[in-house]
């Protein structure tokens, strides 16, 4: 059976499962929806739901491109330099320690209402798992490998750019990976803490009205953009596999 | 190429506060191949990298010269244990590495040369991956001489491959590697044997001279008086501290 057969199968045993409960705990639908019901009104907003989807779409993807460019030149720069790491890595591990959530308020302070206060979460979010996973990957080629490019005279950019990327790429891959998953929590945190637009608002104003179905449908919506992002980031990353 | 210089190593190397090997007067002949036997731990290996100008764990005190009195930096080509292939990059890319981590435009004429005489033109576009071991030693070999380079450093370059394999690039080494400056590092006092012009046994007490046979390298193995000479060799290894 193929992994999307899987895939399927999951899904549809989830849905039998909701419907089970909603079913035998008769529990009202301002509480818990059933599929059926979120469905329908995923249908009737639908319009609604693609216009803020677009726009949260648009925010993680631009965080994600932000995030993993900064994430691939600084792991570059820590690997070349071990005084920079030693000095830099600190105020890194600093930064991941605190919650973005205490973040947020402060940045839509700095960035305003608009889509550059989430772009910056979803980048904050996800620049370490990014710029960890492929640091890990340059400082690990195996030292004979090294030698034998010192040997031969190479230029540290020629054996960062020969050698040590290459090497790397995996690593890169599995942080890129982490990266798809992350991206939206920032974006919607951000939206969580002040906006007019996207998905995050979307739910918190469907929730304040106790349309808890049209709360579902946004959430469900945001759940399979992330997961077309990661399947997408997944092909990439395997592409990004040297051997 | 410029001629291959002997090399002379005056010193001892100390790690953790222990002397890893004692003072030694070594001079490695010019173009001819020095092996170096030896307990595991005794620092053969250690000798190979401190020669090779790379760096390693503890301190050496003492000089490393060339003959010619000229820097020995550029003039050292060096091939470890495993073939060390890049598995991104196809048999033709890798033997012209070097040229390329230097920045320089590879001579693709030569490389194809060398390819021919080591005997893998016609996988020249494929990747590591998909020879075999010994096919994969020899597109090392290839790119070690591409480097041309005067001296060259073997550490146990042969010790992962099969008994006729290591026989087949002993002999090929030997006639591609002819009139370097060659120290090889290896386990087998067979290897030692065919291969050496000069032997060296490193132990805690500094290094000693085992004399070689009469007959040049590369020797016949099954011969009475090499596989003697290999039992008495083993014996002094097995002696030794």
């Amino acid at each position: 059976m193929s992994k999307w057969a899987y895939a399927f199968g999951a899904t549809g045993l989830g849905l039998i499962l909701w419907s089970t409960v909603v079913w035998a705990t008769g529990v009202p639908h301002f509480i818990l929806p059933s599929p059926w019901r979120v469905a329908q009104a995923g249908w009737d907003s639908s319009s609604l739901i693609g216009v803020n989807a677009l726009v949260t779409a648009t925010e993680v993807v631009t965080g994600l491109v932000v995030g993993a460019v900064l994430g691939v030149i600084s792991a570059i720069q820590l690997a070349n330099s071990d005084r920079l790491y030693r000095l830099v890595m600190p105020l890194l591990i600093f930064t991941q320690a605190v919650p973005v959530f205490a973040l947020a308020p402060i940045l839509t302070l700095w960035f305003g209402y608009g889509m550059a206060s989430k772009v910056v979460m979803a980048v904050l979010i996800i620049y370490f798992p990014v710029t960890s996973a492929f640091y890990d990957g340059l400082t690990r080629v195996p030292r004979d490998i090294v030698d034998m490019a010192r040997a031969m005279n190479g230029t540290r950019w020629q054996i960062m750019r020969r050698i040590k990327i290459p090497h790397a790429l995996p690593s890169l891959g599995t942080g890129l990976k982490l990266a798809a998953v992350y991206a939206p929590i920032g974006a919607v945190i951000g939206e969580w803490v002040g906006a007019s637009k996207g998905l995050g608002y979307l739910m918190l104003l469907a929730n304040g009205r106790a349309k808890t179905d049209l709360m579902f449908a946004s959430l469900i919506t945001l759940a399979a953009m992330t997961i077309c992002l990661y399947v997408l980031v997944d092909k990439v990353a395997t592409r990004l596999r040297p051997d | 190429m410029t001629d291959a210089p002997a090399l002379h190593v005056n010193g001892h190397h100390d790690m953790a506060g222990r002397q890893l090997f004692a003072p030694l007067d070594l001079t490695l002949p010019a173009g001819q191949w020095t092996c170096v036997l030896g307990r595991s731990g005794v620092g053969k290996s250690t000798l190979l990298r401190l020669i090779a100008g790379l760096t390693c764990a503890g301190d050496f005190n003492g000089q490393i010269e060339a003959s010619d009195s000229a820097p020995l930096a550029g003039r050292i080509s060096f091939m470890a244990q495993s073939d060390l292939l890049l598995p991104w990059l196809s048999v033709f890319e890798n033997v012209v590495l070097g040229a390329r981590l230097r920045g320089d435009t590879p001579d693709k004429d030569l490389a194809h040369d060398l390819l021919q005489r080591v005997g893998l033109a016609a996988f020249r576009d494929m990747k590591p991956a998909a020879l075999s071991g010994g096919m994969r030693q020899r597109a090392a070999l290839a790119r070690t001489l591409m480097e041309d380079r005067p001296v060259a450093l073997l550490d146990e370059p042969f010790s992962a491959l099969d008994a006729s394999t290591r026989a087949d690039m002993q002999e090929l080494s030997a006639q591609m590697l002819q009139g370097k400056t060659v120290l090889i590092v290896t386990h087998d006092p067979a290897e030692a044997l065919r291969l050496g012009h000069q032997i060296v046994v490193l132990t805690a007490a500094g290094a000693t001279l085992w004399p070689p046979l009469d007959t040049p390298p590369v020797r016949d193995q099954y011969a009475p008086e090499t596989i003697a000479d290999q039992a008495a060799l083993l014996s002094h290894l097995r002696g030794a501290p």
